[in-house]
């Protein structure tokens, strides 16, 4: 029988102090408030002082409430039964489904050793054209969405688990409101994907610190089932709420802030998360696809910048469209080689010609006068943006090629894009009427 | 002498503090034991008997009343025949064999030999019996892959010695004895070919250290034209994500004329370094026709492994850099990042509840930085032999705002600077190194006034594009406007290069030479032209030939071909 002890010796944002002994570093610990009980971890041993980060909130705790050490560290249930359950930010069903207990796995385990790691070489196609063309996503790739808040970022990440080519799902929702988790919820439902997705949510109206254990439980579980040959997606939204979660604990505990009040280990605290997408040799892989709301849209908020530096690669959602510039999935060289010859060939070609339409689209509003060319590139680029760009385009990306090569048709002549002639004869439509304007 | 133990009375992160019940010494080694597990980690502060130590681990589930036993010895590294070709972590523990033995995940507290202690290397002396011998001494060698691997003296032997004992030549492990050695007094050390030194303590081995003259060809033509290297230098390399560094760094890997490099991936993404990892071993060196990987040592401490042991990644490439600079070898270490070192240092100085400096790094920020560069360089041996350690470091600053601590306090210590730009990764121009930003205090592969001449063209014509961004085209006079061609051109054709392309990615010193006297030419002459149209088209078809001739093998018969062609439009 473990110790219960009574006696809270302090309370101060949502960490409270206990006097203990025989406590071990990141141990769980049972709190019993009026409120009902939570869980709450020790994040500070300081002789027989306890600190203990309480998932539940602070609120509501008496100095004379019981708290329980557990033995154990932060785990959850991992089985097969997990598939359609919803789990709340501490591991509990948030459905009415019963509670699991067996096969009870560590979270944020070790790191993959680099040495088992294998270069990335599996295409996932998502069906969205600004991503299988142009910025292909790459099994075992970690990549973040930057957006705005207000931006269609959560309606993308349905539509992408819902397309891509994997086993499962995983979804950790942290400070996530309510009608998105109903969103997402249904979107699965009615997609016939919920069976073969595990949902982690903390929902905005909870305490932020059960958001922090969100991506641990979504990765660990996710481990174990790319351990087991499953291709596994994780989808993770938003983790500038976790960075936030981070930022007040760290405040809370006196921590010396380095950047705009984030703890100066941010950097380390997403690198260990979104370094467990990996693609396991011989079984199957994490790729980890987060939202990153920039605050105030400025890339270089700590959130943003330290995200940056860790994933590989990023889309960009602004105006409700993937941004061609300044998105980069750094992997797709990897398998844009394998898909069809002209694969590279249009990715590159038609961004440059989309470039280009930016730049006359500005002499424009500076009131230079329009050539024929300026007319071409404004007709490509209206094409461009109705036909690849908008997110409800929903095609395989050998269609999407093959419109590509359309758009350039009702546009340009073969000679004024630019592409090598062999791909010109092969894939250049003739039955398109080169555009009069 | 017992071993002094202590108790944990704190735990914070990755620091525990410890309660000792002997004498201990700042940096020294000290096992907090948990259960079977036993994890590594240094003193970084004394406080009468408190020792404060950052754990190499994970410290989920230490206990306060924990044991924690000290080794008495400093944190160091084992040197000796095999280091390289290993793919180490940051505290020198073998990753493929640690692979072997626990599979997919690296487990807390796992050692293994850096060394393989089974391997034999063929032994040949160099010494006879009688002869007096000093710390990095010669006293043998073994060949390793294509070089002749020294046995030394170790380097922390103090005054004269003289060899007593050597073992005749054969096969020996690196733990047999292979020579005795003995003092004026009269004590005895026997020595075998592996020995410890300590990293963080720079190896002084040698006569002295010498001004870095010569330029370390990178191939790369916007660094070895522009803002070059010199072998023993230093150079830093920061940009904002997504700017290139890492592309650049393992371009420089590749094709450095070096004879050996040392990568420390320093908590960055796990992806990149297994790119390296798993294509060295396939590539072969254009210089010896050898796989790469022979030349290479790789200390992968990536962004997921512990924190602490990011610091010691970095001292660990260093001391393995000044090893082989011991034996004449020039040895180029690319570290890459030191901002996430600088991070680990921070991050534990807040646990230290040390007075932060800006941005909360600590204020002996600047002094390790530079501590770290000071041990790059070129040095003359005992034996009259040249050695060079050259450290390049990437910086990732906060926001790609390089007016961050960790920028400024590299950029006062390193002689070149390569400052990449976001402007230029986002136009596509790669590499993206700064031509105005950036600066070097080494010496050029090519004439100086050939440099500066095309450097003012850079200068002119980017005064000239900001003027042309305000007034238009129309504004702009024709010789402006020529002036800003010739400026456009240099940046295509020569500070641009395709790294992906077999050919353009490794541009020799005699090819830049060659091929910047041409460019200088076409700079010096005046043009006539009826109309910014026909300039435009002018330049525009040069700028085609000559990359296309760019990715023609040098001295080839295409090559001379393409040459006349260009140097005919150049005439007129």
């Amino acid at each position: 029988m473990r110790k219960v002890y009574k006696k809270v010796e302090s309370v101060s944002g949502n960490v409270i102090t206990v006097h203990a002994t025989d406590v071990a570093y990141e141990e769980l610990a049972e709190i019993t408030t009026r409120r009902g009980k939570s869980l709450a971890q020790v994040i500070k041993l300081e002789d027989d002082l306890v600190s203990l980060q309480v998932f539940a909130g602070s609120r509501g705790v008496s100095t004379s409430d019981e708290i329980r050490f557990l033995g154990h560290p932060m785990n959850v249930s991992f089985s097969e039964d997990m598939l359609g359950r919803i789990f709340n930010g501490s591991g509990i069903p948030r459905d009415n489904g019963p509670d699991l207990a067996e096969n009870v796995i560590e979270i944020a385990g070790p790191s993959v050793n680099p040495a088992k790691r294998i270069i990335p070489s599996r295409m996932i196609r998502t069906n969205i054209p600004m991503i299988d063309v142009f910025n292909s996503l790459v099994a075992s790739q970690k990549l973040p969405i930057f957006s705005v808040s207000g931006e269609p970022y959560n309606e993308l990440l349905a539509r992408i688990a819902l397309q891509a080519e994997v086993d499962m799902i995983i979804l950790g929702g942290i400070g996530l409101k309510f009608d998105q988790y109903m969103y997402f919820k249904n979107i699965l439902e009615e997609g016939g994907a919920l069976n073969r997705s595990i949902f982690f949510i903390q929902l905005a109206s909870e305490p932020i610190v059960e958001g922090l254990m969100v991506p641990d439980l979504a990765l660990a579980v996710a481990e174990k089932f790319a351990i087991a040959g499953k291709e596994v997606l994780v989808l993770l939204t938003d983790m500038t709420n976790f960075a936030d979660a981070l930022k007040e604990i760290a405040i809370t505990m006196e921590q010396v802030p380095s950047n705009r009040g984030y703890p100066g280990d941010l950097y380390s605290q997403l690198a260990a998360r979104y370094e467990k997408a990996v693609d396991f040799e011989g079984s199957g892989a994490i790729t980890i696809l987060g939202v990153t709301t920039m605050p105030g849209d400025d890339v270089t908020h700590p959130v943003p910048d330290n995200t940056g530096y860790i994933t590989e690669g990023q889309f960009y959602l602004r105006n409700g469209r993937i941004e061609p510039f300044g998105s980069l999935s750094r992997l797709k060289q990897l398998v844009n080689n394998k898909t069809r010859k002209d694969h590279r060939a249009i990715m590159d070609g038609m961004i440059q010609l989309y470039a280009q339409y930016l730049e006359t689209i500005e002499k424009r509003s500076m009131g230079f006068r329009m050539s024929s060319w300026d007319e071409k590139l404004i007709k490509y680029g209206d094409l461009f943006e109705s036909q690849m760009m908008d997110l409800r385009v929903n095609i395989p990306l050998e269609e999407a090629l093959n419109r590509g090569w359309s758009i350039l048709a009702q546009c340009f002549k073969p000679e004024e894009t630019g592409f090598r002639s062999e791909l010109v004869k092969e894939f250049w439509p003739h039955h398109e009427a080169p555009a009069e304007v | 002498m017992s071993l002094v133990t202590g108790k944990i009375t704190g735990v914070s992160g990755n620091l525990i503090i410890v309660v000792v019940d002997g004498a201990i010494t700042q940096n020294e080694v000290g096992y907090a034991v948990k259960g079977e597990q036993r994890l590594k980690a240094e003193v970084i502060r004394i406080q009468g008997n408190k020792a404060f130590l950052q754990v190499f681990e994970s410290t989920k589930g230490l206990k306060i009343g924990d044991q924690v036993e000290f080794t008495g010895e400093l944190l160091s590294v084992n040197l000796g025949p095999g280091l390289l070709e290993q793919i180490y972590d940051g505290l020198q523990n073998p990753l493929p064999k640690l692979a072997e033995k626990y599979g997919f995940f690296l487990p807390r507290g796992a050692v293994l030999e850096p060394l393989d202690q089974e391997r034999t290397w063929a032994f040949t002396p160099s010494v006879n019996i009688g002869d007096k011998v000093r710390a990095g001494f010669y006293l043998g060698s073994v060949p390793e892959t294509q070089f002749t691997h020294y046995i030394m003296v170790p380097f922390d032997v103090k005054g004269e010695w003289s060899v007593v004992e050597t073992a005749p030549a054969g096969n020996y492990t690196v733990s047999q004895q292979i020579a005795v050695i003995q003092d004026e007094r009269g004590n005895k050390r026997s020595l075998s070919m592996q020995f410890q030194w300590p990293v963080k303590l720079p190896i002084m081995a040698y006569k002295t250290k010498m001004m870095p003259k010569e330029p370390l060809v990178t191939k790369v033509r916007i660094i070895d034209t522009f803002f070059p290297v010199a072998k023993g230098g230093t150079y830093c390399v920061p940009g904002p994500f997504g700017a290139g560094k890492t592309v650049i760094q393992q371009i420089t890997s590749r094709y450095a004329d070096v004879d050996i490099v040392i990568i420390a991936a320093c908590g960055e993404r796990a992806g990149e370094i297994v790119e390296t990892m798993r294509e060295f071993p396939e590539l072969t060196d254009p210089r010896t026709g050898r796989s790469l990987m022979e030349r290479t040592i790789i200390i992968a401490n990536t962004s997921s492994m512990p924190v602490a042991a990011r610091e010691a990644s970095v001292y660990t490439a260093t001391t393995l850099g000044e090893y082989y600079r011991q034996m004449g070898l020039g040895v180029l270490l690319l570290a890459d990042s030191t901002s996430r070192w600088a991070q680990a240092m921070r991050e534990l100085s807040g646990r230290l509840e040390e007075i932060p400096g800006e941005e909360a790094f600590p204020d002996y920020l600047e002094s390790r930085i530079a501590e770290f560069y000071e041990r790059a360089g070129l040095v003359e041996l005992h034996n009259g032999g040249r050695g060079s350690l050259t450290i390049g470091g990437t910086v990732s600053p906060a926001g790609g705002n390089f007016e961050e601590p960790v920028t400024q306090a590299t950029l006062k210590v390193v002689g070149a600077f390569h400052g990449l730009s976001r402007d230029r990764a986002n136009a596509r121009r790669f590499p993206s190194i700064h031509p105005l930003d950036s600066w070097s205090r080494y010496s050029s592969a090519v004439p100086v006034d050939i440099v500066d001449y095309a450097r003012d063209f850079l200068f002119r014509g980017t005064e000239v594009h900001q003027m042309m961004m305000v007034v238009g085209e129309d504004g702009t006079s024709l010789d402006d406007f020529i002036v800003y061609l010739k400026s456009e051109f240099v940046d295509a054709v020569y500070l641009q290069q395709n790294g992906f392309d077999p050919v353009d990615a490794a541009t020799s010193p005699e090819r830049q030479n060659y091929v910047s006297q041409l460019i200088h030419s076409l700079l010096r002459k005046k043009f006539e032209f009826s109309s910014k149209e026909d300039a435009r088209s002018y330049f525009y078809d040069l700028r085609q030939k000559f990359i296309d001739w760019n990715y023609m093998e040098y001295g080839s018969e295409e090559f001379a071909v393409q040459e006349k062609l260009i140097s005919g439009l150049i005439k007129g």
